[in-house]
């Protein structure tokens, strides 16, 4: 399932038409993570806050997006792009890369809720298809 | 036994009573496959499924996706008891439509985007989180009587 030509197309175009919404996109994403699969707070036990809006929330929100918007960049080749992403997630950040695929459906559930009319089935697949092929780039490290 | 809280009871309720069927039915069967391809092989009978566009104005899958949403219906009137509600059309999902049940979960997902794009912002993560729930006790039910 990797990213044809017209997928690339179609997560580029729509990247820019979100670009200058991404740090909602990330608090909020990371938000519903936290809430709809509470699992995924072990992970932030060093958190004081860890409520809606929270300023740890929203910086970390901002940091993970911004990984995305790298991605969309380099996805010609997101194995090397995302190599140094990698290794930090697999030596010192060790999420299990289950999770990958749970912050993908949030990032897609808000782009759902902010871009109803834009965020289109077909935008769907390919945006899917997209993450998908991050999480993958970014478990490379893992063993 | 799966415990439902006063509040998340409301939010189905809720989000069930508001629900315009034959507008979000077809979008999430639509959705699901155009986003996961693979389902169509349940719908060769169809009719032209051959490109997003064909299946967006398909009749015959929307007609469908209505009925499937309306199948949720039973589960919403017998939030105590979906393992039970659900056992024949467990059954049936399984001996007479050989659906994997991996289906489920993936046309659960895309019923949760098209809902969470008519809903906007009134679609909270409290209200996510319960109506994830809900959907996972039905795909789980479905399931059930698979050997």
């Amino acid at each position: 399932m990797s990213l044809t030509p017209k997928d690339k197309d179609t997560v580029k175009a729509f990247w820019a038409k979100v670009s200058d919404r991404v740090d909602d996109i990330g608090a909020d994403a990371l938000n519903r993570m936290l809430m709809v699969y509470p699992q995924t707070k072990t992970y932030f036990a060093h958190w004081k806050d860890l409520s809606p809006g929270s300023a740890p929330v929203r910086k970390h929100g901002k940091t993970i997006m911004s990984g995305v918007s790298d991605a969309v960049s380099k996805i010609d080749d997101l194995t090397t792009g995302l190599l140094n992403l990698s290794e930090l997630h697999a030596f010192t950040l060790r999420v299990d890369p289950a999770n990958f695929k749970i912050l993908a459906h949030n990032i897609l559930v808000v782009l759902a809720i902010m871009f109803p009319i834009d965020f289109t089935p077909e935008i769907h697949v390919s945006m899917d298809k997209f993450l998908s092929a991050l999480a993958l780039a970014l478990s490379e490290k893992y063993r | 036994m799966v415990e439902w809280t006063e509040q998340e009871r409301s939010i189905i309720n809720n989000i069930f009573s508001n629900l315009d069927y034959d507008d979000i039915g077809p979008k999430a069967l639509a959705r699901c496959l155009i986003v996961y391809p693979w389902t169509q092989r349940y719908f060769a009978s169809f009719g032209n499924l051959y490109n997003a566009d064909a299946i967006k104005t398909n009749p015959n899958i929307a007609t469908h996706g209505t009925k499937v949403l309306h199948g949720l219906d039973r589960a919403v009137k017998n939030l105590d008891n979906i393992k039970a509600t659900y056992a024949e059309l467990s059954v049936l999902h399984s001996e007479k439509l050989h659906v994997d049940p991996d289906n489920f979960k993936l046309l659960a997902d895309c019923l949760t985007i098209v809902i969470a794009a008519k809903l906007g912002n009134a679609f909270t993560p409290e209200i996510q989180a319960t109506f994830q729930k809900f959907l996972a006790v039905v795909v789980s039910a479905l399931g059930r009587q698979y050997h």
